[in-house]
């Protein structure tokens, strides 16, 4: 983290899209339409911090989220909040929402500016969900005293929805950096960072 | 009182100049500028409080470099958006308009009172606890305004303040910006608004083409825009 | 948006942010560590006794600990099956209580008082900026209501023009007018000296 404090565009940038999860996981936030099935857009607004404002901003955005939660707001799934789901079984699923975050967007910067779809798709698939299971999961057992293998078991029915969720936001990171190109900082691989390359905070570009 | 000067001022945003070679210097209580889109004069305002710096030239408000003393340059030019949403950055009315005070540091009753006194002057004291989403249109523009007052600024920038308004709210904020004592800039395509005021600049393709009295000025833009 | 704060004038309502808070985190952390069923259902009942002596109404506490409950449902006889019925409810016994506790925190302090807490512990940290913290976190308030109309209206104007509703086509038009909106947040703090 850079030594200056967050600028006025990037606190709004985090703000926005702290909001952003918020706003899609309250009920009824997008009406279920023509399959009915409840779709819980929480993991798609983590997601989509990440890939769109990066690591740094997204990470931080998740924080928010799910600190005003803890704090009291009704904005977990469900219209649910409090320090009871924090603390509860399901709290490990918040931190881990965090974690994705970060890789998402660690990864999103790596994959800039070509930002190939593939290995995007791949890639943002098995890094962000991992992250979210990787904490949420062991937290559900050892809270409900349930082995690991179980748990885990259990998850698999959310799979085919999580990959909706990496799809959407993959093909609308890869929309939205082309027409955006100073969102992140592209970090790719294959190219090695001169020392003298500036780690500034990314200042949203003039549209 | 106000005084503004663009010493050479050009900007362009990538390919785009935006403002080529502007020399104005703005003293008048009430100027009006009109132009159209992508003519310069939602950057030409910007640059007065700082939000843009010139890549060329320079602009100084009361003798005062605008890049090299932006903090005490914002603290005196209050500016109002059009978007009503976008330029409530607190969740009540009340904390909304309190903010604009919380870098002078008042002892907390002075704050208060300077707070109530801005929320009553625009009509807002009965919704002060309100979630500031909750409001009109027009009423978050009032918002917009004592948020920008209560910190007592010598100039006023108003960018097209009314646009998004609907013709009965429009014509309210059109009246209190009216009542301001403070040198008063608006961005508007509502010409309307302009009769009483005192000068006129037409933007075109970034250069000034008409700097008068609302009359002639106004007659050359819609000239030129037919 | 209104959080889950239940008015009171009990002790735990009175009870600064920041020493409920630290309380809650001992408290809770010694539960985690009961092992007895005799022992979690007096800490359970304990939880109770508080509940009412802070005046909650039944359908609130049991809204503070509703979440837990198809968890449980499954984690419970999961539990007992696998490792045995003691286990399964010292386990339930620990989770409840836990949940309860965490949960009565929020029902007896308000949104602003933990927000002031948090600046309060913030305001130590050397490389932390509480006040820009405090900042961050009411602006995200704010925004929320915002965010919730943009997410709206696109699906809104996607359904009256019959085009497609996927997911895939809000979700581009909802991070367009998102980065807008925070392009114009980002002015509208800038002109009120928030970067000075």
């Amino acid at each position: 983290m850079a030594s200056a404090r967050i600028s006025a565009r990037d606190l709004a940038q985090i703000a926005v899209f702290a909001a952003l999860i918020a706003a899609l996981t309250l009920p009824g936030a997008i009406p279920t339409g023509a399959l009915g099935l409840p779709i819980t857009l929480q993991t798609l607004g983590v997601l989509l911090a990440g890939a769109i404002i990066g690591p740094k901003k997204g990470t931080l955005a998740v924080v928010v989220y799910v600190a005003l939660g803890a704090i009291g707001l009704p904005i977990y799934a469900g219209g649910t909040g409090g320090l009871g789901i924090l603390f509860g079984p399901t709290g490990g699923f918040l931190f881990g929402f965090i974690l994705c975050a970060f890789v998402v967007g660690w990864l999103t910067a790596r994959l800039l500016p070509r930002y190939p779809f593939w290995p995007a798709l791949g890639l943002t698939a098995v890094g962000g969900i991992l992250s979210v299971y990787l904490i949420g999961i062991p937290w559900l057992a050892v809270t409900t005293g349930t082995p690991i293998g179980a748990v885990a078991l259990g998850m698999v029915a959310f799979l085919p929805g999580d990959l909706i969720k990496v799809l959407v936001t993959v093909s609308v990171a890869k929309a939205v950096h082309r027409a955006w190109p100073g969102l992140i900082t592209p970090r790719p691989w294959g190219r090695r960072r001169d020392g003298s390359s500036t780690d500034a905070t990314t200042a949203a570009v003039d549209a | 009182m106000g005084d503004i000067r663009f010493e050479g001022v050009s900007h362009h945003f990538g390919d785009d100049a935006v403002l080529r070679d502007i020399d104005l210097t703005l003293t008048e209580q009430r100027i009006g500028v009109v132009g159209a889109n992508g003519s310069g004069k939602s950057t030409l305002v910007r640059l007065v409080n700082g939000l843009v710096s010139p890549q060329a030239g320079r602009v100084l408000v009361d003798g005062q470099d605008v890049a090299k003393h932006a903090r005490e340059v914002r603290r005196r030019v209050g500016f109002i958006f059009t978007n009503p949403d976008t330029q409530i950055v607190m969740p009540t009315v009340r904390e909304d308009v309190a903010f604009s005070l919380r870098r002078l540091k008042l002892p907390a009753t002075d704050a208060a009172a300077r707070v109530d006194a801005a929320l009553e002057r625009f009509g807002l004291d009965a919704l002060a606890d309100r979630a500031a989403h909750k409001l009109s249109g027009g009423q978050k523009q009032l918002l917009a305004l004592a948020a920008v007052l209560v910190a007592e600024p010598s100039i006023v920038i108003a960018d097209e303040p009314t646009t998004l308004l609907d013709g009965r709210n429009a014509r309210i904020v059109t009246e209190y910006l009216g009542s301001l004592h403070q040198q008063l800039i608006v961005v508007t395509h509502q010409l309307e608004l302009l009769e009483d005021f005192e000068r006129v600049i037409v933007m075109e393709d970034g250069r000034v083409v008409a700097d008068d009295a609302p009359g002639p000025a106004l007659e050359l833009y819609r000239a030129a825009i037919r | 948006m209104n959080g889950f704060y239940h008015p009171g004038r009990s002790l735990l309502h009175r009870m600064p942010a920041v020493a409920k808070l630290l309380t809650l985190i001992v408290t809770v952390t010694v539960v985690a560590f009961l092992r007895s069923p005799e022992a979690l259902g007096i800490a359970l009942a304990v939880t109770t006794l508080l509940f009412v002596v802070a005046g909650i109404p039944p359908r609130l506490a049991l809204r503070a600990v509703g979440p837990v409950f198809w968890v449980l449902l499954i984690a419970v006889p999961l539990n007992g099956w696998l490792v045995g019925w003691d286990s399964a409810v010292i386990m339930a016994l620990r989770v409840v209580t836990v949940v309860a506790l965490a949960g009565l925190f929020t029902l007896t302090t308000t949104v602003s008082a933990v927000l002031g807490a948090v600046e309060t512990l913030l305001r130590p940290l050397p490389r932390v900026d509480a006040d820009r913290v405090g900042l961050l976190l009411a602006l995200t308030i704010r925004a929320i209501p915002l965010l919730s109309e943009i997410v709206g209206s696109v699906f809104e104007a996607r359904r009256a023009r019959g085009v497609d509703r996927s997911l895939r086509a809000i979700a581009v038009p909802v991070i367009v007018r998102s980065l807008q909106s925070a392009d114009e947040l980002g002015d509208a703090l800038i002109a009120r000296g928030v970067d000075d």
